[in-house]
């Protein structure tokens, strides 16, 4: 049995309100059977520093990704690092973590490859629940390990490779990096290493809505009224339209991803998690530098 | 040549960051982690002179987490002019507490460096961060901000050394 929805008015707004807690929900659930809390953050060790307590640490560099291939887990692999981490197929999983959710909407996103059903983010993540002067906690829990089924990740809903963003040229696209990343001037976000990419610009036609407009100030996402006059109002999406988020690695377009297909509803929304550290490097592909998205060529 | 258990050489780094460097190839990779938690708590405060004056440090642009640094070659009480390659090196770093990873870089290259004559700074191999066996338990990006914090020192001391 699901742990029962966060009723809180703000989420109710929301297309899909079970995919959000607020973090006093949280703290009157922590210890509830069936729930998990996970935290997933940048920083590697910053779970060690101090984390809600009974929550497990995923990392999504060294735990959700092959370490050989530039790709998620497999099924099997998926399955063992559920299973030593104590989560169940059908527990209900609450993720937060550091930089505005970015890796928990990344983690978030992988658990969903994998069809794990009732998977939520802590709104504000970690940085709001510390600053409440919440519980906190150095002590890792020990949780008895589970047999998770191996389940094989189904990618082509959520999310979408090279080839589909060719063929997707001329549909929606939304560019979630820094204004200086979109028109090319810089290759990574401001005050972030000049790295991973040969040219510098946006995929042809993309709108540029940096992640961060999503936002509120606490970390927060905004009140869905806020989120639509962006999305829907200024840059003329539509709910039934097919589109594709992408960002550097793919982490910050997880945060608009979640936002667009959660949030707001659109049944319709993959994220590019080869984004510009694929694009900026391939050979031939089409580029557009400046502040325009630009037109596709046919 | 000496090397650590998992094959890192030291022998041709400063005795006390040779050490860190055998400390952490000893252990498992869990326990590395652990070990630059230690090292991100141990990290020293900035003296007031550079806490009051941050236009003085160096960002880092490679760490993922905002981190500055600022070295300083020699004590105040030498004549004035260009230090010279046998003057002490103080390395400064600051960088927050929500930070661990990055401050956990720091501190070792404080424990590591501090203290060193220029010269003997400027000889340490680029490649150091390698052999601390924590590529797997940070990853490999994460891991490219140290580097760029030992470019950044060592720029820093090869511009105030200069005659």
């Amino acid at each position: 049995m699901p742990v029962p929805t966060d009723p809180d008015v703000k989420l109710a707004e929301y297309a899909h309100p079970e995919r959000l807690v607020t973090t006093a929900w949280l703290a009157e659930h922590l210890g509830t059977p069936g729930l998990v809390v996970v935290e997933s953050d940048e920083d590697v060790l910053l779970y060690e520093t101090g984390h809600v307590p009974g929550a497990v640490k995923v990392d999504w560099h060294t735990e959700l990704n092959d370490q050989v291939t530039r790709d998620y887990l497999d099924g099997e692999a998926f399955a063992r690092l559920m299973s030593a981490k104590g989560i169940g197929r059908d527990d209900t999983v609450v993720i937060y973590g550091d930089k505005n959710n970015w890796w928990a909407a990344y983690a978030l996103w992988v658990f969903s490859l994998f069809g794990h059903e009732d998977v939520r983010l802590l709104d504000g993540g970690r940085a709001k629940w510390f600053a409440e002067g919440r519980p906190t906690t150095t002590e890792k829990p020990s949780r008895e390990a589970t047999g998770y089924p191996v389940v094989e990740r189904v990618d082509a809903p959520l999310r979408a490779f090279k080839e589909d963003v060719l063929a997707h040229l001329g549909k929606p696209l939304v560019d979630v990096r820094s204004p200086q990343e979109y028109t090319g001037e810089k290759l990574h976000m401001p005050d972030y290493p000049q790295e991973g990419a040969l040219r510098g610009g946006h995929i042809p036609g993309a709108e540029s809505v940096p992640w961060a407009r999503a936002a509120d100030e606490d970390g927060t996402f905004k009140a869905r009224p806020a989120l639509e006059a962006i999305y829907q109002g200024e840059k003329g999406l539509k709910v039934t339209d097919d589109v594709i988020a992408y960002c550097r690695i793919g982490e910050r377009s997880s945060h608009t991803w979640f936002v667009l297909h959660h949030l707001l509803g659109f049944p319709t929304v993959r994220n590019y998690d080869g984004s510009w550290t694929e694009w900026g490097n391939a050979v031939r592909v089409p580029i557009v530098q400046g502040e325009a998205p630009g037109e596709v060529r046919a | 040549m000496t090397s650590g258990p998992s094959g890192a050489r030291t022998d041709d780094l400063p005795a006390a960051l040779a050490e860190i460097v055998a400390d952490f190839q000893e252990m498992g990779e869990n326990e590395r982690l652990q070990l630059l938690l230690e090292f991100s708590q141990e990290l020293p405060a900035l003296p007031a002179r550079l806490a009051d004056h941050p236009e003085l440090m160096e960002p880092v642009p490679e760490c993922q987490s905002p981190i500055f640094v600022t070295v300083e070659v020699g004590d105040g009480a030498a004549p004035a002019g260009p230090a010279g390659p046998t003057d002490v090196v103080r390395l400064f770093f600051s960088a927050p507490a929500e930070a661990p990873t990055t401050r956990g870089f720091a501190g070792i290259l404080s424990q590591g460096l501090d203290g060193l004559p220029a010269a003997e700074l400027l000889a340490v191999p680029d490649d150091v961060p390698d052999r601390l066996g924590l590529t797997r338990a940070v990853s490999p990006l994460r891991l490219r901000g140290m580097t760029g914090m030992l470019m950044r020192i060592k720029r820093q001391v090869r511009e105030k050394t200069a005659s």
